[in-house]
């Protein structure tokens, strides 16, 4: 699978020829320097964006097979995501950010699924406030809160430790591979902190587009 | 459904996050502003039309200008229809020295037949029904009669040659509805007291009515049996009152036109908070979509929850409305001579709908920039969406602009009319607005840096600025104008007669009295007063062809075509009448017409057209000889039309004549009623002045409409600070991490909005002074005096209002510290 764009100086190369396969309950670091194309990898393997040439398959389903519509059902039924800068809605208190995909779903537990997820993190006592009112540590817990809530069968991280203090990250890195092991999820996860890599089972490093170590391809 | 409940979820969570806020203040005020105008035009087409048999104070009403022929009320008596017949005059009321003209009303035991009387013992005294009207020797007067003449219930009052006793004071009417708006007030007298006051000459200014009530067969036998003959015009409780009605009509569309503007301005603030409410969600929709959610649900969902929105607000406008009816209604409370009915709930359902068109319009093109946001955007927070283009924007604005005007005034012609005069007013003052943002980039290098930051503010988000001066102009210029109108127009206009104009009007003299008369003025007064008869007489065919007022479109052609109105005779041409068209007339034995010619213009008569009048029960016809201009301003007694002598010898005739009398002769009026008591004496002054008083209520209550356009327009000017909320913060975090003290900040938005207060204000007042200009040479004719005092004080106000809530929009960006800013933005 290849992803190119158009740019001033050219058509772009950002992703060049990848092939990989991740199979289910395994935990895959993507690592590379900056640039190299390690968010936009993630993006297509989660269905949010389309490779340029070739094809992504999802639990034996070809995402890009599926228009944006069948992408996002798809998403809602398999997937769960954590992000960088933690992605929460400012305006919604840390249950309601949590209770969110499980509303998408029509799921009429949501209240109660969210709560126990967020006791699960260790944030019994900050259900009711705003993510302006909790700290880093705390804002990215709800965020892994929010992925694990809709029991999703893949979950796809994105530098998720990078706006945190090493200590924070640690915390947050136990909780987070703690709660896959416990559900048997699979992860995709991007970070370029060895430490974290180091928790996964496979790491795979990019370079100009292009998988780096052979063996992390497959 | 999940998006519905989603939808709902999501309205209480961006409510409590203050999201919905300026989009709800938008809405309330659109809906506010439409349904206050409804719920009160409602209840006085209620007053004139729901009620009708009340209003008529019978079943049939049949109205001529001579005493119906005792035939006739045989003839309803015989049917089994219960009668009672009045008339109706203006006359003097005299008490002691003063004097005041009165409607009259004297009718027969029985009246009203539908509906009842309403009296007091005393001034401002609980009301009670009465059973029947004054008895004989006895007179009812309004309160205002009361007041006016300082009298007491119990009092004797002078009418014509008789003496009646102020027995009661009148509160309610039931026939009064149909001049819901009148000038003179009301003195009811028992019709057996009319003859020995002496006021009604053959040919005097009368209404006859026989009012008939019974059994609907009954009464719909008596109408076809009066319907055969035309000098009767009958009032039935079908019979819509087409003078009334159709002021009410252009009353309801000049007020729609009004609501019209604050609509659109509320639009504006809409858009732009719908604007800002979707580029707040970007990333809940990336973030939903991420989540699974489909592009058709993010819509769904949205356009779920402003509905919501535009039902809740829909409501709260419904209500203020509702408040603001009471106000309108308290605002005329001295005009309307009855008392209003409650409102009905109609409006409501206008301003629940009303709420989610301009929603429709205004809001959604923006939402609909939610679809396409990407959930990539989780990744790439520079993936934003496309802003919708202006041919999305502008047909749905103006769209549901028109739709709601259409509906308000039902007249697709003033709707065009309206609102491209408010779009293109709205386009001036907005490149208007940018000529003055342009101007003042020049200013930039010559100010020190805080004005320089609140300058350089203007100039960068110049289309924003400009649509804050426009918001606040327009709502500035209405009121302005309004200003200037009831202050240096209705003040001015007629203030003075012009010098030495004639300030009484002697009517109703009858031919026996005329040469007493003008002797008693010229012995007293010194006065040569110059008469002139007066013939009441009906146009009934033009060229052969029967007049029917309904081949007219004009409202005013219908009108004069319906009414009744004085041929006078006229030997030579008055100086102040000058012919534009054919000769005047010599001595011949034919008869001949000559026209006022607007007043032909209005009724499409041309010289040498072959008229019939009607007198009474006779026919006159005779040729139009000529066209006068006649200068209206000189306050002589002046006619539409005019015969020459001796065409209208055979007729009934009553003497008019005018004089200008100095204040300190006006004792002689009261010995001239005394001596003649069926003449009417009528204090021009007194009418101007109340005229006046009424006009300014009038547009009092026009004000108070316009009232919710300055307040859209501070909406605007809300939701556009808040649209820059988020980058303003930024700024000012940046310069106050740079060393900026809070007070240089301030400094600079102080100057931003006294800049866009005082241009605004400017634009209004320049924009209020040409129309009021316009409406002083066209409406008032009078030379406009310019009041400069206009161009400080309404760019001042505006600068006031500006600041005040501009300072209480951006306090955030004063309030938070530069670390928090820089978090949450």
């Amino acid at each position: 699978m290849s992803k190119r764009a158009a740019s001033p100086s050219g058509v772009l190369t950002i992703l060049d020829n990848i092939s990989l396969e991740v199979a289910q309950g395994e935990s895959l670091a993507i690592a590379g320097v900056s640039g190299s194309g390690k968010s936009t990898l993630l993006g297509i393997l989660a269905g949010l964006d389309l490779p340029s040439s070739g094809a992504v398959f999802l639990d034996g389903v070809e995402l890009t097979g599926l228009d944006e519509n069948g992408r996002a059902e798809l998403r809602r039924r398999r997937a769960g995501f954590v992000f960088q800068s933690f992605q929460l809605l400012p305006g919604l208190t840390a249950l309601e950010n949590v209770m969110l995909p499980l509303e998408l779903a029509g799921d009429n537990a949501a209240r109660e699924l969210a709560q126990q997820q967020l006791v699960e993190v260790g944030l019994a006592e900050r259900m009711a406030h705003y993510p302006n009112q909790l700290s880093g540590g705390e804002q990215q817990r709800v965020a892994i809160a929010r992925a694990f809530v809709g029991k999703p069968a893949i979950l796809f991280a994105d530098e998720l430790t990078g706006n945190l203090d090493s200590r924070t990250a640690g915390q947050v890195i136990d909780i987070l591979f703690r709660l896959n092991s416990e559900r048997g999820a699979t992860l995709v996860l991007v970070t370029h902190d060895s430490s974290v890599a180091a928790h996964c089972s496979r790491k795979l490093t990019l370079a100009g587009g292009r998988i780096a170590d052979p063996e992390g391809g497959a | 459904m999940v998006w519905l409940r989603l939808s709902l979820r999501q309205l209480a969570r961006d409510w409590r996050a203050g999201e919905l806020r300026l989009i709800a203040m938008a809405l309330i005020v659109a809906v506010s502003s439409l349904t206050s105008v409804d719920f009160f035009t409602g209840r006085v087409r209620q007053a004139t039309e729901l009620q009708a048999t009340e209003l008529l104070a019978a079943d049939l009403v049949v109205r001529s200008v001579e005493p119906a022929p005792p035939a006739l009320i045989e003839q309803a008596r015989a049917l089994g229809l219960k009668t009672a017949l009045t008339v109706s005059f203006r006359s003097v009321v005299v008490v002691g020295e003063k004097l005041q003209l009165a409607e009259v009303k004297a009718a027969q035991a029985g009246y009203p037949l539908r509906g009842r009387l309403q009296v007091s013992e005393r001034l401002f005294a609980p009301a009670t029904t009465a059973a029947a009207g004054p008895s004989p020797g006895a007179a009812w007067l309004d309160p205002r009669l009361f007041q006016l003449l300082g009298l007491e219930a119990g009092d004797q009052v002078r009418l014509g040659a008789a003496s009646l006793r102020a027995e009661k004071v009148l509160t309610y009417e039931p026939d009064r509805g149909g001049d819901l708006f009148s000038i003179a007030p009301r003195l009811l007298m028992n019709l057996a007291d009319l003859e020995r006051a002496d006021l009604i000459q053959p040919g005097s200014r009368a209404t006859y009515k026989l009012l008939a009530a019974g059994p609907a067969e009954a009464v719909a036998d008596f109408r076809a049996l009066v319907e055969k003959r035309e000098e009767y015009d009958i009032q039935g409780i079908r019979d819509a009152r087409p003078e009334l009605r159709s002021t009410l009509d252009r009353a309801e569309q000049f007020l729609a036109l009004a609501v019209l503007v604050s609509i659109a301005l509320a639009g504006l603030a809409l858009a732009l908070a719908a604007q800002r409410y979707a580029v707040r969600h970007f990333d809940n929709c990336a973030i939903m979509r991420c989540f699974g959610a489909q592009q058709d649900m993010i819509v769904k969902l949205h356009f779920a929850q402003l509905l919501f929105l535009a039902l809740l607000c829909g409501a709260a406008g419904c209500a203020l409305g509702y408040l603001g009816q009471q106000g309108l209604a308290w605002l005329m409370s001295s005009l309307v001579t009855r008392p209003l009915p409650a409102p009905t709930l109609a409006p409501v359902f206008t301003g629940l709908a009303a709420g989610v068109l301009t929603t429709l319009g205004f809001a959604m093109p923006q939402i609909t920039r939610l679809k396409r946001v990407a959930p990539l955007r989780t990744l790439r927070r520079d993936l934003t969406p496309l802003p919708p283009g202006n041919l999305v924007i502008y047909p749905a604005a103006v769209g549901s602009l028109l739709l709601l005007t259409l509906w308000q005034s039902s007249n697709l012609e003033l709707a065009l009319y309206g609102l491209l005069g408010l779009l293109l007013t709205g386009l001036l003052s907005f490149l208007a607005a940018r000529l003055i943002i342009r101007g003042l980039n020049g200013l930039r290098a010559k100010v020190g840096s805080a004005v320089r930051f609140g300058l350089a503010n203007i100039v960068r988000r110049a289309p924003l600025s400009a649509a804050q001066i426009l918001a606040v102009g327009l709502g500035a210029m209405a009121l302005t104008l309004l200003t200037l109108v009831r202050t240096d127009l209705l003040e001015h206009w007629r203030d003075r007669l012009p010098e030495g104009a004639p300030n009484y009007f002697l009517i109703n003299i009858a031919p026996g009295e005329v040469d007493e008369v003008r002797e008693f003025v010229q012995a007293r007064a010194g006065l040569a007063a110059q008469t002139h008869p007066m013939v009441r007489a009906r146009l009934t065919a033009i060229n052969g062809k029967a007049v029917n007022p309904d081949d007219y479109e004009d409202e005013e052609a219908r009108m004069f075509a319906r009414r009744i109105f004085n041929l006078s005779v006229a030997e030579t041409l008055q100086e102040d009448n000058r012919l534009v068209d054919g000769e005047w007339w010599g001595d011949t034995d034919d008869i001949l017409f000559s026209f006022e010619d607007e007043f032909a213009k209005t009724l499409n008569i041309a010289r040498g057209d072959r008229l019939t009048f009607a007198i009474a029960e006779q026919r006159v016809s005779g040729v139009v000889a000529n066209l006068r201009w006649v200068d209206w301003d000189t306050f002589n007694v002046n006619f539409f039309v005019v015969v020459n002598p001796g065409a209208l010898d055979d007729y009934p005739a009553t003497y008019i004549t005018s004089f200008h009398l100095p204040a300190a002769n006006k004792g002689l009026l009261l010995d001239l009623v005394r001596a003649y008591p069926s003449v009417s004496v009528v204090d021009v002054d007194a009418i101007l002045r109340q005229v006046r008083s009424i006009m300014k209520q009038v547009i009092r209550a026009v004000e108070f409409v316009f009232g919710f356009t300055l307040l859209a327009g501070i909406v605007v000017l809300l939701a556009a600070l808040q649209t820059t909320q988020d980058e303003r913060r930024r700024e000012s975090a940046l310069l106050s991490t740079l060393g900026a003290g809070r007070r240089h900040i301030a400094a600079g938005l102080f100057t931003e909005f006294v800049v866009i207060g005082l241009s605004a204000g400017v634009i209004g007042a320049l924009g209020a002074m040409t129309a009021a200009a316009v409406l002083a040479e066209r409406v008032f004719r009078m030379e406009m005096s310019f009041n400069l005092w206009v161009l400080l004080v309404a760019p001042l106000l505006c600068a006031l209002v500006v600041v005040a809530g501009g300072l209480a929009g951006a306090r955030r960006v004063l309030s938070v510290p530069p670390l928090v800013a820089f978090r949450e933005t």
